[in-house]
């Protein structure tokens, strides 16, 4: 089922979408992958504040290619979600609502999930083209340094995602492989 | 002896890196295309019918097809009759590629240390294989490499005992292993005997070949055909979400072995499977 949304992704939003939906995200979402996601763990090891508020976000697992002049963005798909799994339980806890990737969840995350009431999207990995022309807007605002790996605020329009981890905890994934 | 200088490797390896990374080959165009008419499952068709959208978009846009520009691999084959001149070959290949991704806007993905993990900001230094073949020519391909069908790439050192159905087991574990994650419809690079290090440089090769071309030894063939068969019967489908075309092309090259071994690697690429190849 076809489903437009504007972010913040409140708990009420959150939990009408199902394992199976395409959604398009239209408002704010952020990138963040291993890098960033190591500093924020370290932020929070150390009791030191995120830069970025996870209460009702949306986070992107991607970094971009550089932005050739007059655009927003370059290539802009999403990277393996499981490569942040170690750090995406504490994220949830704190209210993330929303992360966009691709592949498959641990255990671990997918019962943050369910404890929150948070969704797990897939964006069409490989179509790095395609998907920056959702992407109006990009600002870097936190680990500059990082490059590539930078927290980036993104402003999206319509941004193609498919539900495959709903917060009930259902798996799009989980329909194969059986054996 | 034919004098080649090593600028012109340089700057050869510069287009190359931006052109593998915009533009797919032929074979692969086609495979896409191909799939998109085959699968039936209606979410597949649409995803497929995305990525042809968005290999256009990259072709007239000039926006990468992935962000994951890949880490640079480079397989050069010298002639043995040149003689290369105008500096070190190894610094000019790196050169080629440094400049290419940063004239040509790819994403720098490297990484200085696998520990600490310092981005060396140009995406070098790129792998480099090596080989000295007859004549006067030198024959470079780049196959930028990205890592989400790269982390779910394995070798498995078999029991010669394991024969024919442990190395079609082996291949098939791999791929549903990856899953999702590898961004399917997927290309299968398989190597079989040399090695620990052969079977996987054999793999890598594997991916270069185009997929509309089977290996010459028949068995090879056959495996080959039966593996699409098999592989494509996984329901895994276009992004992991279901259909028929889980892989594009399987791809195997063999080696001899030696009497206690049988090595085999399986390099899964994503269907940006690029590669640019030109002979100077």
């Amino acid at each position: 089922m076809d489903k437009y949304i504007t972010t913040p992704l409140t708990k009420d939003k959150a939990a009408d979408l199902k394992a199976g939906d395409f959604v398009f995200i239209t408002g704010t979402i952020y990138t963040a992958r291993d890098a960033a996601h190591k500093r924020m763990a370290e932020a929070l090891a150390g009791g030191s504040e995120l830069p970025i508020e996870m209460k009702e976000n949306i986070i992107y697992y991607m970094g971009p290619s550089p932005a050739r002049e007059g655009r927003p963005i370059g290539s802009a798909g999403p990277t393996t979600a499981s490569r942040m799994d170690k750090y995406a339980p504490d994220l949830l806890d704190l209210g993330l609502a929303g992360m966009i990737g691709k592949g498959k969840r641990s255990k671990a995350v997918t019962d943050a999930m369910v404890r929150n009431g948070a969704v797990y999207f897939a964006a069409i990995g490989g179509a790095g083209a395609l998907l920056s022309k959702s992407i109006t807007a990009s600002e870097v605002i936190a680990y500059d340094d990082l490059g590539t790996e930078a927290i980036r605020k993104l402003t999206v329009k319509d941004f193609p995602v498919i539900v495959v981890i709903d917060g009930e905890g259902n798996n799009l994934y989980e329909r194969q492989n059986a054996d | 002896m034919r004098e080649i200088d090593v600028k012109v490797i340089s700057d050869n390896l510069c287009e190359m890196c931006i052109e593998a990374n915009h533009f797919l080959a032929p074979d692969m165009k086609e495979a896409l295309a191909k799939a998109g008419e085959t699968e039936e499952n209606p979410l597949g068709k649409q995803i497929l019918s995305q990525l042809e959208i968005n290999l256009k978009i990259a072709g007239e846009d000039m926006i990468p097809i992935c962000q994951d520009t890949g880490m640079a691999v480079v397989f050069i084959e010298i002639g043995q009759d040149v003689h290369l001149t105008g500096g070190n070959l190894e610094d000019a290949i790196n050169e080629g590629v440094r400049r290419g991704y940063t004239d040509g806007y790819l994403r720098k993905s490297v990484v200085k240390d696998p520990i600490f993990r310092e981005n060396t900001k140009d995406n070098t230094p790129a792998v480099i294989h090596y080989s000295i073949v007859p004549g006067d020519k030198v024959k470079i391909t780049i196959a930028p490499k990205g890592f989400g069908s790269e982390n779910m790439s394995r070798v498995f050192m078999l029991k010669p005992a394991d024969g024919i159905e442990g190395v079609k087991d082996a291949i098939l574990t791999a791929v549903k292993d990856a899953g999702p994650n590898a961004c399917p419809p997927m290309v299968v690079g398989v190597g079989i005997g040399g090695t620990f290090e052969k079977c996987a440089i054999l793999a890598k090769q594997a991916l270069t070949r185009p997929v509309n071309v089977h290996s010459e030894i028949p068995y090879v063939k056959e495996m080959e055909e039966e593996l699409m068969n098999r592989i494509n019967s996984t329901d895994i489908g276009p992004a992991g979400l279901g259909g028929k075309i889980t892989a594009l092309g399987v791809n195997i090259n063999t080696y001899p072995t030696h009497i206690a071994g049988l090595p085999v690697a399986v390099n899964i690429c994503c269907h940006v499977n690029r590669h640019a190849v030109r002979e100077i």
